[in-house]
């Protein structure tokens, strides 16, 4: 018999989730363990947890972690990494974490092209903290602090934070994706795994956005959520590959 | 190493590069601006790690991230960067991290001006961050003690897994003195708690968030059990001119450094004043105090603020008959000896009475 999968090494055993149902950052924890595997760096790798539903990634992956300020996420890898160039770091951060209150952090670790990957869970809202508005709730989307629907006018515009920073020449790799799918899964994986050989190559920075679902949040089943995501999320913030510069990267190393 | 002439933010960074110190973070800000440039110049050279950061919350993230992966880390600032940095010094605390923090403090709250000032003292050694929390906060008044206590920072640091203020001002900052460094610092004490991968090992986590009530409650003891032995431990302090004092003052950094002026003038006048300048603020050294209120009419408190480093020194005297006086200017501008010596002699007059 061909064994065709297994428990992977670096995702811990007889933990109960505290994840709701449905929600999308348990799916994500296991594809990294996976891919720490696939490529034999969990054994030197160090996570960063945000301030968000992920904080207690550490009772899931059976790697080293450290927590971080809510937003400090990349200034605390870039710490790490420059201290200890030989770990692989991981920064883990929702989009509240990422694109409001760690913008400044985000933006310049990006520019300076820290060797460092960086998760990022866009679920349109803060989720540990009751559904209120994010940076990147859409147009329209009703949130405990868009109790109307966020409106331009009074709430700005949804802000596509990766695209921005894919633009940087520090940045090497930039792929936004989804798990609201088995497809959207299998390209996730596909996409963590390049982003951490960016990192294993020494080139830079690497980012991979997953539009994941919040059923609790947006008052969905986990289906509606996952058809939401497929529906209305992904024509916002498209998914696909936003930035490969490692060719070139390669390149001027040499 | 022969004596050098140096400048006391040169001073502080050399030391800490002697000190082990391999990553240094920081946002410029006056006067402190020098430390951050040797770094640049001299760490890098020594294989160290230097970024001019964003901002000093970042710098101080980064701090934490070094500092978690088992590296000896330092960043410096002045008082609106340090109140930025509160944050992360909070969470050190919680990690229990070792660190070092540099803050040259200016006059006022808001952006006050750059000329030196004592005002963060309530800031530096109530915690200054949230939580319930303290941080060992050494005040050094010569440049030979800057290179000294910035030695000792990072021993301290690393011996109680805590972050360690180093606090002076300006004229700490630019002033050049003569001053020998300590010898190189060959070998660091091993962490073993360090996140470095894990390794063959089990995995491990730094992580401040505690939901469980008891659990939590355990924490902040064992932090507070740390923070008393600390005090028992390395509680430092400077007597000058006390042997046979009857009036003595109490202040600390530049400003103790110029009362010494004062205490020689009032001396030659009759008065019999020393001086007792706290090197560590956090540990106060109030044990001092106790020992020797028997003797002293009157204590005189003097700050380059309206009033901070006095309570703790109220504190400690509470229950003991002798009055504590306090002269302070907000800071902006440095007094003179001879305001010192005119209010030593007031002082004194008084408390004859
Ligand atoms: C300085 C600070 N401000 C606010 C909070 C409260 N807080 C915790 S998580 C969070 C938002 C989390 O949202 P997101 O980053 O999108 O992650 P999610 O929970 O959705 O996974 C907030 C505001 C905090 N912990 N620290
Ligand atoms: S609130 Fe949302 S993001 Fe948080 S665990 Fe629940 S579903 Fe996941």
């Amino acid at each position: 018999m061909k064994l065709i999968n297994q428990w992977p090494q670096y995702y811990k055993k007889n933990v109960v989730t505290h994840y709701c149902p449905g929600c999308g950052h348990g799916v994500v924890h296991r594809i990294i363990a996976e891919v720490l595997e696939e490529l034999d760096v969990g054994k030197r790798s160090l996570l960063v947890c945000p301030a968000g539903c992920a904080v207690l990634a550490y009772h899931y992956l059976d790697i080293d972690v450290i927590e971080s300020a809510h937003g400090r996420g990349t200034a605390i890898a870039t710490g790490v990494s420059r201290a200890n160039p030989d770990l692989f770091v991981i920064s883990y951060q929702g989009d509240g974490d990422l694109s409001a209150i760690g913008t400044a952090e985000t933006i310049h670790s990006a520019n300076r092209g820290e060797n460092i990957t960086v998760i990022f869970i866009n679920n349109a809202v803060y989720g540990m903290t009751g559904g209120q508005m994010a940076p990147t709730t859409i147009l329209d989307q009703g949130t405990t602090t868009t109790p109307l629907g966020r409106n331009s006018t009074l709430d700005g515009y949804p802000l596509h934070i990766t695209d921005v920073v894919a633009a940087f020449p520090g940045v090497a790799y930039a792929e936004r994706v989804t798990v609201a799918t088995p497809g959207g899964i299998r390209k996730t994986k596909k996409a963590i795994t390049n982003a951490f050989q960016t990192q294993i190559e020494g080139l830079g920075y690497s980012i991979v956005e997953v539009l994941s679902p919040c059923p609790t949040n947006w008052k969905m089943t986990p289906l509606q959520a996952c058809r939401w995501i497929t529906e209305e999320m992904s024509k916002e913030y498209q998914p696909g590959l936003l930035t490969d510069k490692r060719e070139e990267k390669r390149k001027q190393k040499g | 190493m022969n004596k050098v002439f140096m400048s006391g933010n040169h001073t502080i960074a050399e030391a800490a590069i002697r000190a082990g110190c391999k990553c240094y973070f920081g946002y410029p800000i006056t006067p402190q601006n020098e430390l951050g440039e040797y770094m640049a110049a001299n760490l890098r050279q020594a294989g160290g790690t230097f970024i001019q950061s964003e901002s000093e919350i970042a710098a101080i993230n980064m701090v934490v991230g070094a500092a978690a992966s088992g590296v000896r880390a330092m960043t410096s600032s002045s008082s609106p960067g340090i109140s930025l940095k509160q944050e992360g010094i909070s969470f050190l605390s919680g990690f229990e991290l070792p660190a070092v923090i540099v803050n040259m403090m200016r006059g006022g709250p808001g952006m006050g001006n750059i000329a030196p000032a004592q005002g963060d003292y309530y800031q530096s050694t109530r915690g200054g961050g949230h939580g319930d929390y303290r941080t060992p906060v050494l005040a050094p008044a010569s440049v030979q003690e800057l290179a000294d206590l910035t030695m000792v920072a990072f021993d301290l640091a690393d011996r109680y897994r805590t972050p360690v203020m180093l606090i002076g001002d300006g004229m700490m900052g630019q002033m050049k003195e003569p001053v020998v460094f300590p010898e190189l610092v060959k070998q660091l004490p091993e962490k073993k708690w360090a996140l470095k991968g894990r390794g063959e090992g089990p995995s491990r986590y730094l992580a401040s968030l505690i939901l469980d009530g008891l659990e939590n409650e355990r924490h902040n003891w064992k932090l507070v059990r740390k923070y008393q032995e600390i005090a028992d431990c390395e509680t430092r302090y400077e007597l000058y001119m006390m042997e046979d004092a009857e009036y003595a003052v109490v202040a600390y950094g530049t400003t103790a450094r110029i009362i010494k002026g004062a205490i020689k003038r009032a001396r030659r006048e009759g008065i019999p004043v020393g001086l007792i300048r706290p090197i560590t603020l956090f540990p106060f050294p109030e044990k001092v105090l106790q020992e020797i209120a028997h003797r002293i009419k009157g204590f005189l408190v003097f700050e380059m603020s309206t009033g901070q480093m006095v309570d703790d020194v109220r504190l400690a005297l509470a229950d003991y008959q002798v009055k504590v006086e306090f002269h302070g200017r907000p800071g902006g501008i440095i007094p003179t000896p001879l305001e010192f010596s005119r209010v030593i002699n007031r002082h004194y007059r008084r408390m004859k009475k």
